[in-house]
């Protein structure tokens, strides 16, 4: 992930705490005169409200800087989420042959259906959701669960109110902003004005206390929790169905994390009865497969999932997947598909194994340290507590003295503060010297 | 919800398989096929039964107002239905379609082995990768700076890779908001309109002219030329126009551009140029919008490896937004579309993009050229034959797409006679837009033996 050269002096991530400044270049001489044409076109005032840049091109360019300072570093990329482990060979190959088949007759594929391949679909359903009553027609494939998370808020609108789990994974905030829901910044708070925020922290077991939370139209909940690690269990996700059922709320539920739940946590939010006619389901391969540069995911809109004037979600779903998509490549599909084969499964099994064997040596390295560590458990992702500090100072300290990339708390909503979120993923021998590094430095 | 099934059947994915028996139909059948516009139009978006409503569970969510504006599924879902339950009534026709712009050749060799190399790579250590830059990977997004954009001012980081000209309109219309107002050919792609019904720049749909109130409709006719006359044409803050165009076309000629550059200047408008089928072009007709001086301070090109490539499928595309360009404030509409990107977006596959790069090289860029004309002669093909049946024609000398005037008569009419008679599937020229009403597209994506033997049909319908 880079950051173009003429955008990387904008956009300091700490300005969500600062005043507005006008940072761009804009084209102005010195003289306050204009220079070159501007349109009349007005930029868009939801765009405006966005004070920094997306959070992870901020970890990039932070790394950049610090390897420009530092050109012999030997940096150590515990930061952005992003996959290191080779995608097992059962699965390039159905890619690679299905890519042959391309260049055939028989094998050509122009177009395929915006909702997805059909036999991907009921592959999804049925290693997924069986049981749970979910059909493949409910099941709609995409190019991954951050662009499915915008195409929601496009089919949800600007009129609707969200609560969020805080902290989250920033994208649900920064989609809501640029749909127009999100309200103003308050800078003091660090909060969006319309957005409930659902503290999320050990205190609460990681789940907030509903009781405290008012009615909004729709909950994002991401379980097992980027960045906490957390998995909701049965009872919690009891509990939020319910919520949302009495509020009539709709739960967009985030399970991009699912294969890493090891202590049988709940997989889906359809396990829990009722859910179908209160959830979305947003789910990727990129965490499940290692194909975060392959691109693709799924989302399940219920069929009993209704608006207020009854109206099913999923046709409006389908409509905007018509028209704002043209599908996932059918190259990604024909991988997935390989996911879900036996084969293709059991060797993703075994990397996710070996990724949570990293999260398990990061883990044990931080606790004799007396440092509160959570996550890790269910989750490729460690959340380590400095108590009292300012995670983008801990994180640039960290980052000088180890170098060590990893990401401030702060970065995932205000409850963040004063947490750092250590990613597991990584070749094991970067993970045991970042674990010798951090003991030494801590 | 049977619709749904429909669309996910994968008679949708529409690879013809050969259709080498001719077929025997009547041609003396008489059967007429009268189905209102109205109700061909409006697909009802039945929710449950009345007596089932009341007792499912309805959450407390209001529909999005924007997309309840929306008159029908999109058009070529819509195409697609019907080509289906064709099947379901004459389940041994020989269908051939030219309606959905889909392309049907393979893919080059030289393109193919370059993903599936990359494809074998990511099994391992060294040619393993996760997240690329959402950006588009540097090699790529430098290639295609240099292959379209050569000496015209572009630089790499310009240029935002996509999955595609259909996801990048819309995140287009992300970055512009729900508060700019658009103009758009008529006819055009749908894509434009329902893109900005959806984000909530227009009015209501009105049912007498057919259009959204709030969109400006710039008529484009054979009597203009297919350029419309912009000094009866409002100001707007967004210009979509597509050249080659998407159903006419009509490539507008450098004269045209440059009247098009001035307009925007004067307004203070941007241009969303879309120049998905540049490479059609068989005369010196600009291939893209910054050929025209002035155009990076108003305009934004929008490009697809689909037709090129046969890319369809794959998935891949591009945008161009220049430095140069700015909102009103100054701000550079480069650095939300960037904003965008990253949030919104999470780059295109890398498979696919590995694909792109192989399409860029010279070896690639003469296999798509060698696709492109195969294309090019089907069109020449299909022109001929509405020529000889004394058809008004037009398009189909710089795109793919043919243009065939059925002066007063409802597109939507002729499109199911043409299905029902000739088991052809065209696309009704309503469905782009009141401009396209008299009309009918015929797409020239197909293997050669079809095109034949659809205008061998065509023949036989129209003599």
């Amino acid at each position: 992930m880079y950051y173009s050269q003429f955008l990387s002096h904008v956009c300091m991530p700490h300005a969500v705490l600062s005043p507005p400044k006008r940072s761009w270049n804009s084209s102005e001489s010195n003289a306050g005169r204009r220079v070159g044409h501007w349109s009349k076109v007005p930029r868009n005032v939801n765009l405006e409200k966005l004070r920094s840049g997306y959070l992870f091109p901020e970890i990039s360019r932070h790394e950049s800087e610090h390897l420009q300072k530092n050109p012999g570093a030997s940096l150590i990329r515990l930061g952005i989420g992003d996959t290191t482990h080779p995608i097992p060979d059962t699965i390039t190959q159905a890619m690679a042959e299905h890519v042959r088949g391309l260049s055939t007759i028989q094998g050509y594929r122009g177009y395929g259906a915006e909702q997805g391949n059909m036999a991907l679909r009921k592959a999804i359903a049925g290693k997924f959701y069986q049981d749970m009553g979910i059909k493949a027609e409910e099941i709609f494939v995409s190019d991954g669960a951050q662009c499915d998370i915008s195409r929601l808020q496009l089919l949800l609108g600007p009129n609707v109110t969200m609560a969020v789990q805080d902290p989250s994974f920033p994208a649900y905030i920064d989609s809501s902003v640029v749909v127009g829901q999100a309200g103003e910044l308050e800078e003091e708070t660090g909060k969006y004005g319309n957005i409930t925020y659902m503290n999320c922290g050990p205190e609460n077991h990681f789940f907030p206390d509903l009781s405290t939370i008012p009615r909004t139209d729709v909950i994002f909940f991401c379980s097992p929790n980027n960045p906490t690690g957390h998995a909701a269990s049965r009872q919690q996700l009891k509990q939020l169905v319910e919520f949302a059922k009495a509020n009539g709320s709709i739960i967009a539920y985030d399970s991009a994390y699912t294969a890493y739940i090891r202590d049988g946590s709940p997989r889906s939010i359809f396990e829990i009865p009722g859910a179908k006619e209160v959830a979305i389901e947003i789910s990727s391969f990129s965490k499940f497969a290692g194909f975060t540069g392959v691109r693709l995911g799924w989302t399940v809109v219920p069929e009993e999932l209704k608006y207020s004037n009854g109206f099913p979600v999923i046709k409006d779903f389908n409509r905007i997947v018509c028209t704002c998509f043209n599908g996932a490549s059918n190259i990604a599909q024909a991988g997935g598909l390989a996911c879900l084969s036996t084969d293709g499964y059991q060797a993703l099994r075994n990397v996710i194994d070996y990724y949570m064997e990293n999260a398990k040596i990061l883990v044990d390295g931080f606790e004799p340290l007396g440092l509160k560590v959570y996550g890790g458990k269910n989750a490729p992702y460690i959340w380590v507590h400095f108590p009292g500090s300012n995670s983008w100072n801990v994180f640039s300290e960290i980052l000088k003295k180890t170098n060590i990339v990893t990401v401030p708390g702060r970065g995932f909503g205000p409850a963040g503060e004063g947490y750092i979120r250590i990613s597991a993923f990584g070749q094991r021998e970067q993970i045991l010297e970042a674990s010798r590094r951090l003991k030494l430095y801590l | 919800m049977s619709l749904m099934n429909n669309l996910s059947t994968s008679m949708i994915s529409s690879s013809s398989s050969a259709f080498l028996a001719p077929v025997s139909f009547n041609s003396s059948r008489t059967q007429s096929v009268t189905v209102s516009l109205k109700s061909i139009n409006i697909v009802k978006c039945v929710a449950t039964p009345q007596e089932q409503q009341t007792a499912a569970y309805k959450t407390n969510v209001s529909r999005n107002a924007n997309i309840a504006k929306l008159q029908a599924g999109y058009l070529f879902p819509e195409v697609a239905r019907r080509r289906v339950a064709h099947l379901v009534k004459y389940p041994n026709a020989q269908v051939i379609s030219l309606g959905i712009g889909d392309t049907t050749e393979p893919i080059p060799d030289v393109i193919t082995s370059a993903m599936a190399k990359r494809s074998h790579g990511l099994s391992t250590l060294e040619g393993y990768s996760g997240y690329g830059a959402e950006q588009g990977e540097k090699a790529l997004r430098a290639a295609l700076a240099s292959t379209f954009y050569g000496n015209l001012g572009i630089e790499e980081d310009d240029i935002f890779v996509s999955d595609g000209a259909k996801c990048d309109i819309s995140r287009l219309q992300v970055v512009f908001g729900s508060n700019v107002t658009m103009a758009v050919q008529d006819p055009s792609y749908p894509a434009y309109v329902d893109s900005s019904v959806i984000m909530g720049q227009t009015g209501q749909f009105q049912k007498d002219v057919e259009k959204y109130a709030n969109i400006e409709y710039m008529r484009c006719t054979p009597e203009n030329g297919f350029f419309p006359d912009l000094s009866t044409v409002a100001r707007t803050d967004i210009i979509f126009f597509c050249s080659p165009n998407n159903p006419t076309g009509a490539a507008a000629t450098r004269d045209q551009l440059t009247r098009l550059v001035q307009f925007a200047k004067d307004n203070g408008s941007i241009i969303v140029y879309d120049s998905a089928y540049a490479l059609y072009i068989s005369d010196d007709k600009p291939r893209s919008i910054f050929e025209i001086p002035g155009a990076k301070e108003v305009a934004i090109e929008t490009a697809s490896f689909s037709k090129y490539a046969g890319f369809t499928g794959v998935r891949l595309g591009w945008t161009v937004v220049p430095k140069q360009l700015l909102f009103s404030d100054g701000f550079p509409v480069a650095k939300d579309f960037n904003r965008i990107v990253c949030t919104c977006f999470n780059g295109a596959s890398n498979i696919s993009q590995a694909g792109g790069l192989a399409c860029l090289s010279p070896e690639g860029l003469e296999a798509m050229q060698e696709v492109i004309g195969f294309y090019k002669e089907n069109t020449k093909i299909i022109v001929e034959t509405f020529n000889s049946l004394g058809f008004k024609v037009y398009g189909g000398q710089n795109a793919p797409y043919v243009w065939v005037h059925f002066p007063g008569r409802s597109s939507w009419d002729v499109f199911s006679e043409i299905l029902e008679k000739t088991h052809i599937v065209t696309t009704p020229g309503s469905g782009f837009g009141p401009g396209g009403e008299g009309f009918i597209r015929v797409s020239a994506f197909g293997h050669r033996e079809n095109v034949l033997e659809a205008c061998r049909r065509f023949k036989q319908l129209y003599n």
